[in-house]
């Protein structure tokens, strides 16, 4: 076998053993929550007789553990079950939502990592002078503020004293590809802030970490321009931290968003999972954080197997 | 007197006072209780309604958990979708009386044991069909069955026997209930096509506007229902209720026109929108409440002398001043306000007094070990901060009061109803005769006090099958006193509902009965650009 398809194999099936793993600390971590499901949808107003009804009703008398076998058995033939709360179809309301939490993500991810990685090289090119000091100090800035302040600042600034984005970010079934870009603007801005900054230092990092190499030095004493040195032989052997930091950065765009995605009340996975932890909806909670925890671990695996690609000594092992 | 009365005339208009007010007003300047009236309804109804367009109201209180079926509804989001695509068989109106919906007449036997509703000929359900008498029986029993987790259960459970004939649905009911049409107002209570039983969650119902799409926690549009029964309602061609959580983004999306109307307003932003035109803040003075709750049966609560010591040493005013940004009023320690039919103003307002407090701490022979105040964040928007106060104007007193901060993460299983003194709320409810029963009432299950008083429960069956309304607010007037001088109720504040529209919206009527002129804003408003 070779040995990348031999390696990819391996981590597959490392990640689905990670991905059972997770599932049993998730529903450990569901059960171990103060209250429970049927007194947490009910709230304040639950009579005694009403939490007795919708505790039966929702198998909440079963003993855990055929609780969760019983869960895991259906994941695996595809079947996501209903939210006990509202007895929507998990898997129909997922699907939705995860899209919208890609689409989000990936509006995100389109302008940012190209983005961070110009600037990185910028940055790179012109190390301890001003452009440098400028995109490092900018840059830095907005990853200091906390999301929900660069939320309301860009909600100030461009939906009350240059109204031209709205402060409302849902996107519905049947708005058009430009008006979805519309709505999502502001939550893309901010989510830009917040993961540039991060990409761009590493960027910079590796590249003047290899910069130091002898080989650097005869591009130079050729005679090519530093642009080009750094673009055709720095750059490429800064790939593999840069993607793991891309990867990081990638998982967090879908899975840690849900600060923002509360303030522009943007339909996606992290509130819909927030909503359901509060009342306790054990199969949504689950099934949502295995698609967290999948995604996380796919892009991981995805940035290991670019860094091996990426360098020849681990590509051709002896 | 003219610029008095213009004054009035215009806040009519504007809907900030309501019929009760201005005939009250007005009959003070000494203009004829009828003058008054027709003056009242032609300043009402000044601006002519405009149809068209489509009206977008922001509402706080919505989770992707929600469900169109109205027995599950518990947060404003699912309230306001409710009440827009669902009409009950009567409602309370804004100045607290009964108001005809899908019922044309109510009437009782002489001691308030067996009700007869007629129903309006010709209301038409969105899916077809018009309604019928077996259709409110049904819908009805759904909501008395266990199993149906309603809202309402508690309301229906009292009713005995339901019959259906013709146009006629007859309700007997296990003991008198003078009040019940205001009950059976409750908005769990759509009227469902078969009773909603084999479709609970449809959203088919006899309102002005049905349901287009609906996605949970996120938004329910609409449109107008053609064939309404009812033309003083459904003005715009089409309505829609996003759910906005976050404070900020609400403001925000009415300031920039993204919708026309949200609830909940911040009063600490109220002064910041105050400069802008496109925006009106609206503020009612509702029924709903902020307490404090001592469990009367428990230590060092069951003395009544600390409980007095407890009530004398709560600063009202500083509360609401700085808790409600003086969007409220000074509570009494009596659950009821003039929101209520039948209150009686004439009790004296009990103010922060250290002096009597430490009496009867002395009194108390309390030994002198920390009181705990169990408080989360959630309990009611700055329960935390009210909490402190509330200990600082205490220990002043020397009454050694302590607060204890709990997540809000099982506030409502694990503290409330559970811990001797905690924070919480109460939404209020249209009569007296369901908030005491509700929750003071020795046999209440929500009795978060546990108050047990046979003389007050006494009183509260007699003024159940009281017809005579002054003598029912004589029995009312009484239990205030119980409840004030021996409960374990400290009610320091209502809050006012504080709520925002853009200018364009006309129609808009100041509803003490709940927030969004009672849920009905986007059946009733319009908008004039």
């Amino acid at each position: 076998m070779h040995p990348v398809l031999k390696l990819v194999t391996q981590r597959l099936a490392l990640g689905l053993l990670l991905l059972l793993a997770v599932s049993v600390v998730i529903f450990l971590g569901v059960e171990a929550l103060p209250g429970d499901t049927a007194q947490a949808i009910l709230g304040q107003s639950a009579t005694p007789q009403a939490l007795a009804n919708l505790r039966e009703q929702m198998g909440l008398n079963e003993p855990p553990l055929t609780r969760y076998f019983s869960w895991l058995g259906g994941i695996l033939t595809g079947d996501l079950g209903t939210a006990l709360t509202n007895g929507a179809d998990i898997a129909q309301s997922i699907k939705q939502r995860l899209g919208n939490t890609l689409f989000l993500a990936g509006c995100a991810a389109v302008i940012s990592v190209p983005l961070a990685i110009v600037l990185g090289l910028i940055a790179a090119r012109y190390a301890g002078r001003w452009p440098d000091k400028l995109i490092s100090g900018v840059t830095l800035t907005t990853i200091s503020l906390p999301e929900f302040v660069a939320a309301y600042f860009v909600i100030f600034l461009l939906t009350q004293l240059i109204p031209i984005f709205q402060p409302v970010a849902m996107v519905l079934p049947g708005m058009g590809f430009w008006a979805k870009l519309n709505a999502v603007a502001l939550p893309v801005i901010v989510l830009v802030m917040v993961v540039l900054a991060h990409m761009m230092r590493m960027t910079r990092a590796a590249i003047l970490n290899v910069m130091q190499s002898a080989y650097i030095e005869t591009a130079e004493l050729k005679g090519l321009s530093p642009m080009t040195v750094i673009w055709r032989h720095a750059f490429p052997n800064a790939i593999a931290p840069v993607v793991s930091v891309v990867m990081l950065n990638l998982a967090y765009l879908v899975v840690g968003v849900v600060v923002v995605e509360v303030v522009f009340s943007y339909n996606a996975l992290g509130q819909y999972l927030v909503d359901h932890v509060t009342k306790r909806d054990l199969p949504v909670v689950q099934a949502v954080g295995l698609i967290f925890a999948a995604v996380y671990i796919f892009l991981n695996m995805l940035a290991d197997i670019i860094g091996i690609l990426a360098n020849p000594r681990l590509r051709h092992p002896k | 007197m003219t610029d008095q009365l213009d004054l009035m005339i215009s806040r009519v208009r504007k809907g900030r006072m309501n019929r009760r007010e201005f005939i009250g007003r007005t009959s003070a300047m000494g203009i004829s209780a009828g003058l008054a009236g027709a003056l009242f309804t032609k300043a009402a109804h000044a601006d002519e309604p405009v149809k068209g367009g489509i009206l977008r109201a922001g509402v706080a209180g919505g989770e992707s958990t929600n469900s169109l079926d109205p027995a599950l509804a518990a947060s404003d989001v699912p309230y306001m979708i409710n009440r827009t695509w669902g009409e009950t068989l009567v409602d309370v109106d804004a100045n607290g009386a009964v108001e005809m919906r899908v019922a044309e007449e109510v009437s009782s036997n002489a001691d308030a044991t067996e009700w007869k509703f007629k129903i309006r000929a010709g209301v038409e359900y969105h899916g077809g069909g018009t309604v019928t008498a077996e259709d409110v029986v049904a819908t009805l029993k759904r909501h008395t069955d266990e199993k149906s987790q309603s809202g309402a259960l508690g309301i229906v459970q009292g009713i005995a026997e339901m019959t259906a004939e013709g146009d006629m649905v007859t309700l007997k009911l296990a003991s008198a209930a003078a009040d019940l049409p205001f009950l059976i107002a409750d908005y769990h209570l759509n009227i469902q096509p078969g009773g909603g039983v084999d479709a609970p969650a449809a959203g088919i119902g006899t309102g002005a506007y049905k349901v287009v799409a609906s996605e949970p926690g996120v938004i329910t549009t609409f449109e107008r229902f053609a064939n309404y029964w009812d033309s003083s309602r459904g003005h715009a061609d089409a309505v829609e209720v996003l759910s906005i959580n976050d404070n900020t983004a609400r403001t925000a999306a009415i300031q920039s026109g993204q919708v026309h109307l949200i609830n909940r307003v911040d009063p600490k932003i109220v002064e910041l929108l105050a400069g802008n035109t496109d925006v009106v803040i609206e503020q009612v003075a509702g029924p709903g409440h902020y307490v404090f709750i001592m469990h009367c049966d428990k230590a060092p609560f069951d003395n009544n002398d600390l409980r007095m010591a407890l009530k004398m040493s709560v600063n009202r005013g500083e509360m609401v001043e700085k808790i409600l940004g003086g969007f409220g009023t000074p509570g009494n320690d009596f659950p009821i306000n003039a929101a209520y039919p039948l209150f009686d103003d004439s009790l004296p307002q009990r103010e922060y007094d250290a002096a009597a407090a430490a009496e009867f701490y002395k009194k108390s022979g309390h030994d002198g070990s920390p009181i705990l105040l169990q408080v989360a964040p959630g309990a009611f928007p700055g329960a935390v901060d009210a909490a402190n106060l509330f200990a600082a104007s205490a220990n002043a007193a020397g009454v050694p009061l302590q607060v204890k901060l709990e997540p809000d993460d099982g506030y409502w299983s694990d503290i409330w109803n559970v811990a001797p003194f905690c924070a919480s709320y109460w939404g209020g409810r249209p009569v007296q005769d369901q908030m005491y029963t509700t929750a003071y009432l020795s046999t209440a299950e929500w009795n978060d006090t546990k108050f047990k008083n046979a003389k007050f429960d006494e009183l509260l069956l007699a003024a159940r099958g009281e017809l005579d309304n002054a003598k029912r607010k004589g029995l009312y007037s009484e239990m205030a006193h119980i409840v004030r001088d021996e409960g374990g109720l400290i009610l320091p504040m209502f809050n006012d509902w504080v709520e925002g529209r853009r200018a364009e919206v006309g129609g808009w009527i100041a509803d003490p009965q709940g927030t969004l002129m009672n849920g009905t804003a986007l059946n009733k408003c319009w908008l004039t650009a």
